[in-house]
């Protein structure tokens, strides 16, 4: 089972919500942090570290001794990445989604491939979570690549929770897509309505089932209520607006841990996540760049 | 404010733009979402009389909900391909699958055959070029909107990036291309940039070639875990930066940490806001926080001016 907690508005409370739902699971749990561009959760688990691995994507490299500047790379690169310049062919390894199709089309077999780091994959134990992390590194522009990465770490079997990326674009989409079941964070604002319903239009363009978390519930008005009665949305959960939960937060603290009347919302939504009905629809694998390594 | 010059005449500067005098942009991120961007935005927005506003966090916008804005001129956002299969002349060779790096070719079982999942297609035509039939069209692919509009704080630049759109880095280079393009026409002092989360491609677009970068944090772990990484950002861009810590009597320590913090990156420290629940209220009244006064407003007009006489270095 594959269970995504995601929000088109940041900080809702996703990564609130993916720790503390981790920890009030009854059995063992994979968390995947999809959100590399500012991994948080751990954070939060402070996880003993167990592995760590540079992940790259394949970009050309080649051969000028046979290459001949035909320009058949050029051509087909959709993303002006490799280009011949007079005697030369020159490639922009930063603009490369490392699709391979140069490497395919050259008919000189000109082209290898090599990787090109883009950030870390790395792993550790809390509990009964085993988390696993992707941190691009800074100054890097393309991220749905390494998600594909963490993703490509999680288990067949057992749980599975993944901490989304905010957002409705490619990188969101990376990380829920072949989810079971999306756990939508928001609050109730005018911006988290308006985010919500971006991410509730992704969700069902996906085809994935779907509930909603309203954390800060009573901080401001009521038209997320209104919006998911209107459009017959499943609440979840709702977390109260409390500054103990925002001071344990700040600090670090799961609210499971801190705040010990926290622990029965967790728990029911804990028990609402295990009573998911079993998968029936094949999922798309999540594959690995790193086998195309020549 | 070191830099800043040289910066803005060593970038290269698409068409119109050479011809003016280059507007300064403020680009205001955060690295962690939800710290309190586009509430600041809006307020100087208020406060400032002459500025260009652009909302360059496009899958997300919000700032149109403080801004109200009238639309003037909306745009399609048209950006690459998609493989699209021709079933009829589909031979069921499986080259599509074989070669798409991407997961996104699935087989299906009645008609038999192939079909591309266009929520995975990166566009790359691997599979339009290798098809040994030759049934697989390569249309272009239409990925939002951009809209420029006339608002109650001046004219504002903004998007909307069709649901499960790629080049949102594209999309805000196009936001912020004709801001620029509206404040050279208005005379415009400033260009007030609302930008997106995060680090990757669509804040690499919203801050390279920017005058400064104004960082929003909270005195959270995540929020100072964040800011570190977007101001290692900055600095990879020499683009100078800023931070104001909102909220900051959540976690008053945490507070001082991450000055500190930023301090230690080269950031200069440009003002608190307190906790105030008038923010949530201004946001449900679809107005800025400056326009409905208290503590935080007084804060944040604080801050707009630490902000101007930064800019100004």
């Amino acid at each position: 089972m594959i269970v995504a907690i995601a929000s088109g508005k940041g900080g809702t409370g996703k990564t609130t919500v993916a720790v503390n739902l981790a920890l009030s699971l009854s059995g063992d749990v994979q968390l995947l942090d999809c959100d590399v561009e500012a991994p948080n959760a751990h954070l939060f688990l402070q996880a003993e570290p167990a592995g760590h691995e540079v992940v790259g994507i394949p970009v050309p490299e080649v051969d000028g001794d046979l290459c001949n500047q035909c320009g058949e790379c050029s051509r087909l690169c959709q993303y002006n990445a490799i280009a011949v310049l007079g005697t030369s062919v020159v490639v922009f390894p930063e603009l490369c989604h490392g699709c391979g199709g140069c490497a395919l089309v050259c008919p000189e077999n000109a082209i290898r491939e090599v990787m090109r780091p883009i950030g870390v994959v790395e792993e550790g134990h809390a509990r009964n979570v085993h988390l696993v992390q992707g941190r691009l590194y800074v100054g890097e522009a393309l991220v749905p690549p390494l998600i594909r990465e963490v993703r490509a770490k999680g288990h067949e079997e057992g749980m599975v929770l993944i901490d989304a990326p905010p957002g409705t674009s490619c990188s969101m989409i990376a990380a829920v897509r072949g989810s079971d079941f999306v756990v939508l964070v928001t609050e109730p604002t005018p911006f988290g309505l308006n985010d919500l319903a971006l991410a509730v239009e992704t969700v069902r363009t996906l085809g994935i089932p779907f509930g909603v978390v309203i954390n800060r519930a009573g901080s401001g008005d009521d038209r997320v209520k209104e919006y998911c009665a209107a459009e017959s949305l499943e609440i979840l959960l709702e977390i109260p607006d409390d500054r103990r939960i925002a001071e344990a937060y700040a600090r670090g603290l799961t609210l499971v841990d801190a705040i010990p009347d926290i622990r029965p919302l967790f728990a029911s939504l804990a028990a609402q996540i295990e009573a998911l009905p079993p998968i029936t629809a094949e999922r798309p694998a999540e594959k690995s760049l790193a086998h195309v390594r020549p | 404010m070191s830099g800043r010059d040289s910066l803005s005449t060593s970038l290269p500067i698409a068409g119109a733009q050479a011809m003016h005098a280059r507007v300064p942009e403020l680009v205001v991120i955060s690295g962690k979402g939800g710290t309190g961007k586009t509430s600041v935005v809006a307020s100087f927005a208020e406060l400032a009389h002459d500025v260009v506003v652009a909302d360059c966090d496009v899958d997300a916008a919000d700032l149109h909900l403080v801004l109200a804005p009238e639309i003037l001129e909306s745009h399609l956002f048209v950006s690459g391909h998609e493989a699209v299969i021709r079933q009829a002349d589909c031979d069921s060779s499986g080259t599509c699958k074989a070669v798409c790096r991407f997961d996104a070719v699935m087989e299906i079982e009645r008609p038999r055959g192939f079909v591309i999942d266009p929520l995975a297609c990166e566009g790359c035509g691997v599979c339009v070029e290798l098809c040994p039939s030759r049934a697989i069209d390569f249309p272009e692919r239409t990925c939002g909107e951009w809209f420029l509009s006339t608002t109650r704080m001046g004219p504002l630049v903004h998007a909307r990036l069709g649901i499960a759109a790629e080049n949102s880095g594209k999309l805000v280079s196009i936001v912020r291309n004709e801001a620029r393009n509206a404040a050279a026409a208005n005379g415009s002092s400033m260009i007030l940039v609302d930008g997106p989360p995060g680090i990757g491609c669509p804040v690499i677009a919203a801050v390279t070639g920017a005058a400064g970068v104004l960082v929003v944090t909270e005195p959270t772990v995540s929020g100072a875990h964040d800011m570190e990484r977007v101001l290692e950002l900055a600095a990879h861009f020499q683009i100078p930066a800023a931070v104001c810590v909102n909220r900051w009597d959540i976690n008053p320590e945490g507070a001082e940490s991450i000055e500190a913090r930023a301090r230690n990156h080269g950031a200069a420290i440009v003002g608190r806001i307190r906790y105030d629940a008038v923010v949530t209220r201004a946001q449900v009244a679809g107005r800025a926080v400056v326009e409905l006064g208290g503590g935080a407003a007084d804060d944040i007009r604080t801050v707009w001016d630490h902000v101007q006489r930064w800019m100004e270095g």
